[in-house]
């Protein structure tokens, strides 16, 4: 019988990005796993925890707790949600230990989408072909809390006829930060631009990263330059054929 | 945010050749810590980061007892330690002291701490002369600016602006060459350090074991302000401590290359005590001020008393994209970049600039190069906390509470959250390539028109996930 895994999409794939989940669904699928969504599965709690309203992002993340504590394995298109409820919700019930105890048993189960492909499906070759130019953005909390750097890296090596060009800039910060593209939104634009400045110089066609929110950013930077670049998912890239 | 913060951010987005000079300084200097710690110049690099970090947390975690020992190590030097609670007591005693000596200069070598507690200008206002003898605290000194970086204080400032400031404060010719304006800013120095009463210093360590204060720097000019005049006096903060003189194996190693990407700056001084009977040359007077200025509040808060670990090497400003965008100068107080974005409101208090740790992507740039591994984005999102939730108790920023509130709410009842995303895509405009550059006045709120100033915005998909998934047809493995 099929292995299976909960999709936690996130908040911004299931009601921006549903490509990205569908495409996520599809990869999983071909790898042989029989692939859920639970359907009370809304966000992880992260703006409100980096806005400063650590109440707000803890009845948030209850609310994750409660639908995903009983599934297997979960697996989630981003390093930022991942991270949130890998690395942060143990901080938000510190004084709590019944929850603190739900937190350690689920967060192992946890996984950025690339990551489960590599270290659990144990595939690196999903049998993908885009022919394309692309380069890969190593969004900050997948890089710098759950150090994925090679991983999509790999599995984009073994996509047939993509060829990857790697910018300068690769791990400076596209600018997003949640709420600090509004707070301080010519910052955070001046942020994607020499991004983007970065991606340019490469020559590629498209940008590729594991975090719909830093595509957002780039994308919508993108967008507003009139450039004519585009924005992947890893997981669409994965699912192309 | 505070009107300033932001008019401050806004200057300095504008002025393109700022924008260049900061980018180009940081880049600079980013590029030689990177060169110092490739391949096999620092192999242990990263376990030297966590034996810093072991070191510091012991020393602050332990300090009033490091405090004591460094105090009786310093009088078995014949020196003396003044402990100081704020600028005051620091102006107080160095201005008692000058009177009952006589003095009336003094050469300053470069110190963050005395920045940080305007002594210059405490000084100045009781005539007592001042005078930076580093070069580009001089050059700031001379523009009456603060510092716009903890390593490189005149990193803003072009050749030409250089030139232009010689001449007009000196009376010298209009001179753009680097090596020709250190030998004007030199000629003039010489002249103070040999008329100088005291010298005053900053410290990169205070050893404990020993008693010792040690400098690094590259031009020479702090040795010379240390052992020229009859009076050194050293200022430095409680943290600046370390257990034992051993562990600068460790600091040393990290320093330089963290900061300017060298092995080891040209010169580190060992300075303790005053000059001994024998001895030809060094201070007949040696004082180590020690300033708490705000750092005993820290000592108390276990969650973020690591913001005192820092050794002020500057990687952190380097590396940081706010940093790089926004300069020194947009920074409230005379720390600047993620370190003076964490300590400025644990010093200051969370008011002197509300903003301050909300002006971050929290990337992580900055925990990632310290060198004494301070979690610099976890103390941001603390101090987050700490702001909103002083904003509650006074009963401000309610819009932004109960938009989190009511998205709290809305996230616990995934069948409204259906609803509510339904409404967006049937509220937003169509658009062809699915990005929108405007929407109608009843989204336009203002977070929508903030990302709409900078970048165009993804217009909501006809079916959300959540709605495609019910009618998707699973793949088998087709591989
Ligand atoms: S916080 Fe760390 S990186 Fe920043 S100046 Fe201090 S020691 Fe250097």
């Amino acid at each position: 019988m099929a292995k299976r895994v909960s999709l936690f999409v996130s908040c911004i794939v299931d009601q921006v990005f549903p490509n990205v989940g569908l495409a996520m669904a599809d990869v999983l699928e071909r790898a042989g796993f029989d692939v859920g969504f639970p359907e009370a599965q809304t966000c992880c709690g992260q703006p409100a925890f980096n806005s400063g309203y650590r109440e707000e992002a803890r009845q948030v993340a209850l609310h994750f707790l409660d639908v995903f504590s009983k599934s297997e394995n979960v697996v989630v298109p981003s390093g930022s949600c991942t991270a949130m409820i890998t690395h942060h919700f143990a901080e938000l019930f510190s004084n709590d230990q019944l929850n603190l105890a739900r937190v350690h048993a689920l967060e192992s189960r946890v996984y950025e989408f690339s990551r489960f492909l590599l270290d659990v499906a144990k595939v690196e070759d999903v049998g993908a072909r885009l022919d394309d130019v692309v380069t890969y953005h190593d969004s900050c909390h997948a890089l710098r809390e759950l150090k994925i750097k090679q991983g999509p890296r790999r599995l984009l090596s073994h996509v047939r006829g993509l060829e990857l060009r790697e910018m300068d800039a690769a791990e400076e910060c596209c600018g997003f930060g949640g709420t600090f593209s509004v707070k301080f939104a010519e910052v955070s634009g001046g942020m994607a631009r020499t991004k983007i400045d970065s991606i340019v110089r490469t020559g590629a066609r498209t940008v590729v990263s594991i975090d719909s929110s830093c595509l957002m950013q780039i994308q919508g930077a993108i967008s507003r330059a009139g450039l004519s670049v585009r924005t992947l998912h890893l997981a669409e890239v994965l699912a192309s054929r | 945010m505070s009107v300033v913060f932001d008019e401050k951010i806004n200057r300095a987005r504008g002025d393109g050749r700022l924008q260049l000079a900061i980018y180009d300084a940081t880049a600079r200097l980013m590029d030689k810590r990177k060169h110092a710690l490739e391949g096999d110049n620092l192999p242990d690099f990263q376990e030297l980061r966590d034996c810093a970090n072991a070191l510091k947390k012991q020393t602050i975690d332990n300090l009033d007892h490091y405090l004591e020992q460094f105090e009786a190590n310093v009088i078995a030097h014949a020196g003396k330690v003044v402990f100081c609670k704020d600028a005051t007591d620091v102006s107080d005693f160095i201005l008692k002291l000058a009177k009952e000596r006589g003095a009336r200069l003094i050469v300053k070598s470069k110190s963050m701490t005395t920045e940080e507690i305007d002594l210059n200008e405490r000084l100045e206002h009781h005539n007592l002369e001042a005078v930076e003898t580093d070069l580009g605290e001089y050059i700031i000194q001379l523009a009456h600016e603060r510092p716009y970086h903890i390593v490189a204080p005149a990193m803003h400032k072009t050749r030409y602006q250089v030139a232009d400031l010689f001449e007009e404060k000196l009376g010298v010719p209009n001179e753009t060459v680097i090596e020709k304006q250190t030998m004007i800013a030199r000629g003039v120095l010489r002249e103070k350090f040999l008329a100088a009463d005291i010298g005053i210093s900053g410290a990169n360590f205070l050893i404990a074991d020993s008693g010792a204060v040690v400098l690094v720097e590259n031009e020479g000019n702090a040795r010379l302000s240390t052992s020229a005049p009859k009076i050194h006096i050293a200022v430095a903060g409680i943290e600046k401590l370390i257990p034992r003189a051993q562990d600068l194996a460790v600091f040393l190693k990290l320093l330089g290359r963290s900061a300017t990407g060298q092995p080891l700056t040209v010169y580190t001084s060992f300075l303790s005590g005053p000059r001994r009977g024998e001895e030809i040359d060094g201070p007949g007077e040696f004082y180590v001020v020690l300033l708490d200025n705000g750092r005993t509040k820290l000592l108390e808060d276990s969650g973020k008393r690591e913001s005192l670990y820092c050794i002020r090497c500057g990687a952190c400003l380097n590396h940081c994209p706010v940093y790089r965008k926004i300069g020194g100068h947009s920074f409230p107080w005379v720390y600047s970049g993620p370190i003076g974005a964490i300590i400025t409101p644990q010093f200051m208090g969370l008011n002197h600039e509300p903003g301050l740790p909300f002006a971050s992507s929290l990337c992580g740039a900055c925990a990632e190069v310290c060198p004494v591994k301070i979690d610099i984005p976890r103390v941001l999102l603390e101090l987050r906390a700490d702001v909103t939730a002083a904003k509650e108790r006074e009963g401000q920023g309610g819009l932004e509470r109960m938009a989190f509130r009511a998205y709290a709410w809305l996230m616990r009842h995934p069948k409204l959250f259906e609803i509510a995303g339904r409404l967006a895509s049937v509220l937003a405009p169509a658009s062809s390539s699915g990005w929108l550059r405007g929407v109608p006045a009843i989204m336009n709120i203002p977070p929508v028109r903030a990302w709409l100033s900078q970048r165009d915005l993804p217009a909501p998909p006809h079916q959300s996930f959540r709605q495609q998934w019910r009618t998707r047809v699973p793949r088998i493995n087709s591989r």
